[in-house]
């Protein structure tokens, strides 16, 4: 049962980043290019923490604590940047 | 029923709602038509469904190691905490790029909107140069 679950979210998941891309690629403004960013940072978390538990290891756990930072930090820093011309004053 | 088929729902159950909220999340982000509301589903849903994944990683691991990992509670807690500051960075980057400053209604405060107007010179505190 486990099983057919993981695999419905990694497929939910991957079908999301997908999703994250077109609106990437296709997004007007600056603002839908970083919020499509931000997303595909937190959706790439959840497929590490999916194969974290197929895998049955706790490395991928740690691994997804540094991406959620760099993630966090860099829309900070692009959101900082477009509205101060500046990341640190 | 057994003890391993309770966690086995379990785990399943936010696997699956977790698949879902990503889903929808992400969803939203496509399909809605301005930024205010596409802000709505990365920033909630997604949110949403990566804390069900991390709650479906801590069953497991208690379930079949019978050890608490608080690694997953710390992402999760991470991720909750830094939603809503990204959410208002970008609303407030829209707002720099798109509304005029006649267009806000009143700020009904001491300074005005922030990002719009300065600091008032005697309400400045601390050097900001």
């Amino acid at each position: 049962m486990i099983t057919f679950a993981l695999w419905f979210a990694v497929a939910c998941f991957a079908l999301a980043l997908v999703f994250n891309l077109v609106r990437l690629a296709k997004g007007p403004d600056i603002t839908d290019r970083i919020l499509a960013l931000d997303t595909m940072f937190i959706n790439g978390i959840a497929l590490l923490n999916l194969y974290g538990i197929a895998e049955g290891t706790e490395v991928y756990f740690e691994v997804s604590m540094l991406i959620a930072m760099t993630g966090f930090v860099s829309t900070v820093a692009f959101c900082r940047f477009i509205l101060r011309g500046n990341i640190i004053e | 029923m057994s003890e391993e088929l309770i966690f086995e729902i379990a785990v399943s159950f936010f696997l699956v709602a977790a698949g879902v909220f990503g889903l929808v999340g992400s969803f939203g982000l496509v399909k809605l038509p301005d930024l205010m509301r596409r802000l709505h589903g990365p920033t909630k849903s997604t949110t949403l469904g990566v804390g069900s994944v991390l709650i479906a990683a801590m069953i497991y691991s208690y379930g079949w190691n019978g050890e608490i990992v608080a690694h997953q509670l710390l992402i999760t807690v991470f991720l909750l905490l830094t939603a809503p500051i990204t959410a208002n960075f970008l609303a407030k980057v829209y707002m720099h790029r798109h509304v005029a400053k006649e267009d806000l209604p009143d700020a009904s405060g001491d300074h005005g909107w922030s990002g719009y107007d300065t600091v008032p010179e005697e309400m400045k505190k601390i050097d900001t140069k």
